[in-house]
């Protein structure tokens, strides 16, 4: 990691990754013997591992020390991000958290009540909704809506030549092309999952309403703020922000690390949404220990 | 600006370029070579013989494999976020330009003085404005440079490396493929910066410029103007243009596209 990042803060952001370079696995011919291809697997994913850590610490590294270096620059470029992370998939959303309160909340609302259950129904959403699905519901729509851009136009600046032309220019390309998209996605997922979180509740109760289930709105906006501690909303915070920074950090990662050619832009990005569902998927696991060691 | 005018611009002592892609490869070996601020080189070399990346060398954009390279007396190898006041003091021009797709010519242009000073887009426009003007960019200011042809991409490309006004400028191949009118521009506009343009101090601006074609430089009467071949990884000083004209190697015949004698 010291390697890496003393390799960044000498501008040369090509060297910085070279330390793990997977194109020489990736592009080797297939080995012979099953082990030595179960072997290449694990490899590769500790390599990956390495990289996507070493990115990691670089963005932080970044983040931290060129704080309100480039305002002028840099902030317009990070208002941009959050519009195109958040404010631009509103409507999405909106239309979302619709079909999610009438297939899911709804249908739940409904059954509870059937079965006489409807006091835990506020533990019931909280957990489902507000703990697990908003989240991960919100993370894998930007990641698919704005993820697979940030590959897509990071490889293809890459193969480009415009990161070189950056660095010619004494522009930091982490600063100038990550640290926005990262911070852009971190209070995107959030702010989104906070909006997809209230209207699947809302859209939810509509359609038991329309099910003549026997609960009043205020009765059932009561027993979910009950149900929720001041713990759902720091926790809710920090795994929304986790979610943003790490896809952020997996796609623009695929994306600028490593050389590449035009052709194996496609490539890429689809690598880079398959490892950004399981960082999702593996934050939100860690998540769950923690809601139950607290 | 350079306080000791007689310490080289750029020194080379026994470097070895690696290609920018493949940093396993070596491209040029052993170069030793030294540029006197105000000078004017020509690098000549066919495809792949390491030109560029010769000059990706010496804007500290990578590290030499062997040897060091030495810009105003600090070596390159010792450049980090301290050193980017030495490393801003070299322009450079890539081969198409390699301008930044979303944004417009002038945003372009604007984009290294407002990051490097912080400057909002209004306090950057006058100066972005007369450098349109003066390299006749201004009827492209507020186009993208996808709807912009190669030959105005790349004297964008200048206008951009020069807007930091820098003491060396590096131009990858900047003549490739462009139009007589815009050719003769180009010859003018260098000839005028290496002489000393009023808009950048009036001071003879170092200039190294890669070219894979010699013949479009001919009958320059710059007496500062030096050329060097790169054949079969060794940098070799070839003189003045007195000196290329008489050289006979049949690389440089090449590159100078003397005709070939067809044998029937």
């Amino acid at each position: 990691m010291t390697l890496c990042y003393a390799a960044f803060v000498r501008g040369n952001l090509a060297k910085a990754f070279e330390l793990t370079n997977t194109q020489v696995f990736r592009r080797a011919p297939l080995p012979k013997s099953y082990t030595d291809y179960l072997g290449r697997k694990l490899f590769l994913f500790l390599l990956t591992v390495q990289g996507l850590g070493a990115f990691a610490l670089i963005t932080l590294g970044v983040i931290l020390k060129k704080n309100g270096a480039a305002k002028n620059v840099i902030r317009p470029r990070i208002r941009q991000e959050i519009s195109r992370a958040g404010v631009a998939l509103l409507p999405m959303f909106f239309f979302v958290a619709l079909a999610l309160g009438f297939l899911v909340i709804g249908q739940t609302v409904s059954a509870l009540a059937k079965v006489g259950a409807i006091s835990y129904l506020g533990s019931t959403m909280v957990i489902v909704v507000v703990r697990e699905l908003g989240p991960l519901l919100a993370a894998f729509l930007v990641l698919a809506r704005v993820g697979t851009a940030h590959v897509i136009e990071l490889g293809t600046a890459r193969a480009l030549g415009e990161v070189e032309a950056l660095e010619a220019l004494g522009i930091d390309p982490v600063h100038y092309l990550i640290v926005p998209r990262v911070i852009g996605m971190a209070l995107g997922i959030f702010s989104l999952t906070v909006y997809l979180i209230i209207g699947a509740l809302a859209s939810g109760y509509l359609f038991a309403f329309l099910q003549d289930v026997p609960l009043t709105p205020g009765d059932y906006f009561k027993q979910i703020v009950e149900s929720l501690s001041w713990l759902d909303f720091a926790l809710l915070a920090l795994k929304t922000m986790a979610f943003g920074f790490f896809i952020a950090i997996v796609t623009c990662y695929h994306g600028l690390a490593q050389p590449l050619r035009l052709e194996e832009v496609s490539r890429v990005a689809v690598r880079a949404v398959t490892q950004g569902v399981i960082v999702c998927v593996m934050i939100d696991a860690l998540f769950i220990v923690l809601y139950l060691v607290t | 600006m350079s306080e000791n005018l007689n310490l080289p611009a750029i020194e080379m002592r026994g470097v070895n370029v690696a290609a920018m892609r493949d940093a396993s490869f070596t491209v040029v070996e052993k170069v030793n070579w030294s540029v006197a601020a105000g000078e004017f080189w020509v690098i000549a070399g066919q495809e792949h013989s390491g030109k560029s990346d010769l000059l990706m060398l010496v804007a500290g954009l990578m590290p030499p494999v062997a040897g060091s390279c030495i810009l105003f007396g600090t070596d390159t190898k010792s450049f980090g976020e301290g050193e980017l006041a030495e490393r801003l003091r070299v322009g450079f021009v890539f081969q198409g330009g390699q301008l930044f797709n979303q944004l417009t010519i002038a945003e372009n242009v604007a984009l290294p003085l407002r990051y490097v000073k912080n400057l909002s887009p209004d306090a950057a426009a006058r100066e972005v404005a007369s450098l349109l003007e003066l390299l006749e960019l201004t009827p492209l200011a507020d186009v993208t440079p996808a709807n912009v042809a190669a030959n105005w991409r790349q004297r964008a490309a200048l206008a951009r490396a020069l807007i930091l006004k820098p003491e060396i400028l590096l131009l990858d191949n900047p003549l490739a493929g462009l139009g007589a009118r815009h050719l003769q521009w180009w010859l003018r506009f260098l000839d005028q910066l290496s002489r000393g343009h009023e808009q950048f101090g009036g001071k003879p601006m170092t200039m190294v410029v890669t070219a894979d074609d010699l013949s479009r430089f001919a009958g320059c009467q710059n007496a500062r103007r030096k050329f060097a071949l790169l054949r079969d990884k060794k940098f070799i000083p070839l003189g003045g243009w007195n000196e290329v004209e008489i050289v006979n190697d049949p690389i440089v015949k090449e590159l100078l596209a003397v005709p070939v004698e067809l044998t029937s």
